[in-house]
């Protein structure tokens, strides 16, 4: 390898020893490519006209007078695909055609980052394979019919709790014995180097464009940038725009379960509130875990944040204090999707409410000139039916 | 204690090397298990620990590893199964696991408490040559040889870095993949196993994917120093869960059998 992949002592790739030349090729590409103008004009271009790239920026009034200061939404949930995933997975896409792969593979857990990467299969005419958990399968079954739609097998995975863990468990006993023609397309900011750099490359533009929106909407940097956080690559992309800017506060929001269960182990998915540092999928970082290191179960209703891990990055960004890291509960998350679906007419997913419901819980102690952006990561329409199974529409 | 070096100057053949999770399915019947394997001819026990995130393994073994965790194995608990082991008889131990259960413990007191129960050495399944230095030095100076594994899409180079770290035994992968029962031995693995005896003296055991009588002795023949059978030999209890007198009668059979195999190929 070429970079050490470390944030801090935290990252690394601690994989089984006939992985390192498939994660030395990819790194050597990725640093290659993405110093290539004639990549990053194809990447930009699709970015643009196929994805719809920049996202808007959107003062949210009604939200804000509720809250009683000024909250700013960054709109990845217009993005094609209906997430911030599409970002990279067009990055790591081209990435594949450029290297001269064949065949895709990704894990997903909510299901937004099977989909952008079977539209990705579909747009470069690649075999595509999902894994994805048996419990994910079923609570975000449209998601599944959308993969299959556009060409991609969907890959069931029954180990363990059937989420996040589980697919990526699997995602990478595949790509172990199928390393020399399939490109593994990661799609959180974990695992082993050199994905959480390359991740976050591809969805810093989040950050890039919300920063400059920000100044050109209201003249200046925001005070505080929220964003939720499972294996945190929408955080990671809109945070790594801020991390310099010591005045703007940045706060990551996990999954805490149902409140009932007050951040029980197995019950939560809060890994830097309540994990301690251990090494899974490739990279030293925080982890829920028992006492001997066996990965402990989470639970959270939101399936893209139902991971007992979180990127490296997260865990440095923890531990230097540049980052706060905070949990919301599902039953916010879900006051939350109603609030802003009732106030704005946005339907966010379950995801990214809990960002949203971090905001909301700031209401009353903040100034009203106070300006918060939160990353609106994915829309909700994959989680129509979650919500409608707890908080029935009368 | 009797170590790898003096076992496999007194072999005249390769050795044979059982896998097993440690309390799979239980504790007791595991202690059965490998006392009978001793029993049949295992030359050097492989043991793993169970993970409940076992990225290098295939269904048979991640079924092995829930199974021993819901019977409730711990690394105290597999610290006193390699003790019990060890009062049965002086049989060379090598523990396979995966860095998180090491790391959790501490590494140097993980170290020092399992070589003093008796075992010779360590392999870390997530953890490659390139991290060496944050285990070889502590496993050194607990007195633990260092195994690290080899695949056959290793260059030269790698394969050097790897044999100049490793002491005991160089744990040959077979295949790219993961763990698992197989029909046929890959095509390569004869011209792997004599690229590695060229690069290194040090004593080469091939796993992965060997499931017959047949493999092991094809493996022996291409010049492997040790043939480490591990699926396999972890479907036959899986098959048995039920008739445990059935389940230790066929494993021994088993195991006579690929000795047998090994012993005739040379």
């Amino acid at each position: 390898m070429k970079q050490d992949g470390r944030f801090g002592e935290f990252g690394g790739f601690y994989v089984p020893e006939v992985l390192i030349p498939a994660l030395e090729e990819l790194e050597e590409a990725f640093l290659r490519f993405t110093a290539d103008a004639g990549f990053n004009g194809e990447l930009q271009n699709l970015l643009k006209n196929y994805a719809g790239r920049p996202t808007p920026l959107y003062f949210a009034k009604r939200l804000s007078e509720l809250a009683g200061f000024k909250i700013y939404l960054k709109r990845e949930d217009l993005l094609h695909g209906g997430a911030h995933k599409m970002n990279n997975t067009l990055g790591q896409g081209l990435l594949a055609k450029y290297m001269g792969k064949k065949k895709l593979i990704a894990e997903t857990g909510a299901g937004q980052h099977g989909l952008a990467t079977a539209m990705v299969g579909a747009l470069f005419g690649m075999e595509t394979k999902i894994f994805m958990g048996e419990t994910d399968i079923e609570r975000q079954s449209v998601n599944v019919h959308k993969m299959k739609l556009c060409g991609a097998e969907v890959i069931g995975v029954e180990g363990g709790t059937g989420t996040l863990k589980d697919a990526i468990n699997d995602a990478l006993r595949y790509w172990t014995a199928n390393v020399s023609d399939t490109f593994y397309l990661f799609g959180s900011a974990a695992g082993p180097h050199p994905y959480p750099v390359i991740v976050k490359h591809f969805q810093s533009c989040i950050g890039t464009e919300a920063r400059q929106q920000c100044i050109e909407q209201t003249g200046r940097l925001p005070d505080m940038v929220a964003a939720c956080v499972g294996g945190g690559s929408n955080a990671i992309g809109i945070f790594s725009a801020f991390l310099k800017d010591k005045d703007v506060q940045i706060v990551g929001v996990e999954a805490g379960g149902s409140a009932k269960d007050r951040l029980a182990a197995g019950h939560h998915a809060a890994t830097l509130a309540a994990g301690k540092v251990g090494i899974l999928h490739g990279s030293k970082t925080y982890l829920l875990q028992n006492d001997d290191g066996q990965i402990a179960e989470t639970e959270s209703i939101s399936a893209g944040l139902d991971y007992p891990g979180v990127g490296p990055e997260h865990s440095f960004l923890k531990d230097t204090g540049r980052v706060k890291y905070v949990p919301a509960f599902d039953e916010d998350a879900l006051d939350a999707f109603e609030l802003l679906t009732k106030t704005e007419g946005i339907l966010p997913a379950l995801e990214s409410s809990h960002a949203i419901a971090y905001v909301m819980s700031l209401k009353g102690k903040l100034s009203p000139a106070t300006s918060v952006i939160v990353n609106l990561s994915g829309r909700g329409d994959k989680d129509v039916g979650i919500v409608e199974k707890y908080r029935p529409v009368k | 204690m009797k170590t790898y070096k003096e076992l496999f100057a007194q072999l005249k053949r390769p050795a044979l090397i059982p896998f097993f999770v440690i309390g799979d399915p239980d504790y007791e019947t595991s202690l059965e298990i490998v006392k009978r394997a001793i029993d049949a001819g295992a030359d050097i026990l492989e043991l793993g620990i169970p993970f409940s995130d076992p990225i290098a393994d295939g269904p048979t073994i991640q079924k092995a590893d829930v199974r021993a965790l819901a019977g409730g194995m711990t690394v105290s608990k597999a610290l006193d199964f390699i003790r019990q082991i060890k009062q049965y008889k002086d049989i060379p131990i090598g523990l396979l696991l995966y860095y998180n259960l090491v790391y959790q413990k501490g590494i140097k007191e993980f170290f020092k408490d399992f070589y003093r129960a008796g075992v010779n050495s360590i392999l870390i399944a997530d953890l490659s040559i390139d991290d060496a230095d944050e285990i070889a030095p502590a496993a050194r100076e607990a007195g633990l040889d260092t195994v690290f594994m080899v695949t056959p899409n290793a260059d030269e180079q790698r394969i050097k870095q790897i044999a100049s770290q490793t002491s005991g035994f160089i744990y040959a992968v077979s295949l790219l993949g993961v763990t698992g029962v197989r029909e046929g031995l890959s095509d390569t693995i004869e011209g792997f196993i004599k690229k590695l005896k060229k690069l290194t003296a040090t004593p080469v055991c091939v796993g992965f994917g060997i499931s017959k009588p047949e493999h092991a002795a094809a493996v022996a023949r291409a010049g492997a120093d040790g043939v480490i059978i591990g699926s396999k030999i972890v479907r036959i209890i899986e098959d048995n869960l039920n008739n445990k007198k059935k389940m230790l009668s066929e494993l021994a059979a088993f195991i006579t059998e690929c000795k047998k195999a090994i012993e005739k190929a040379r």
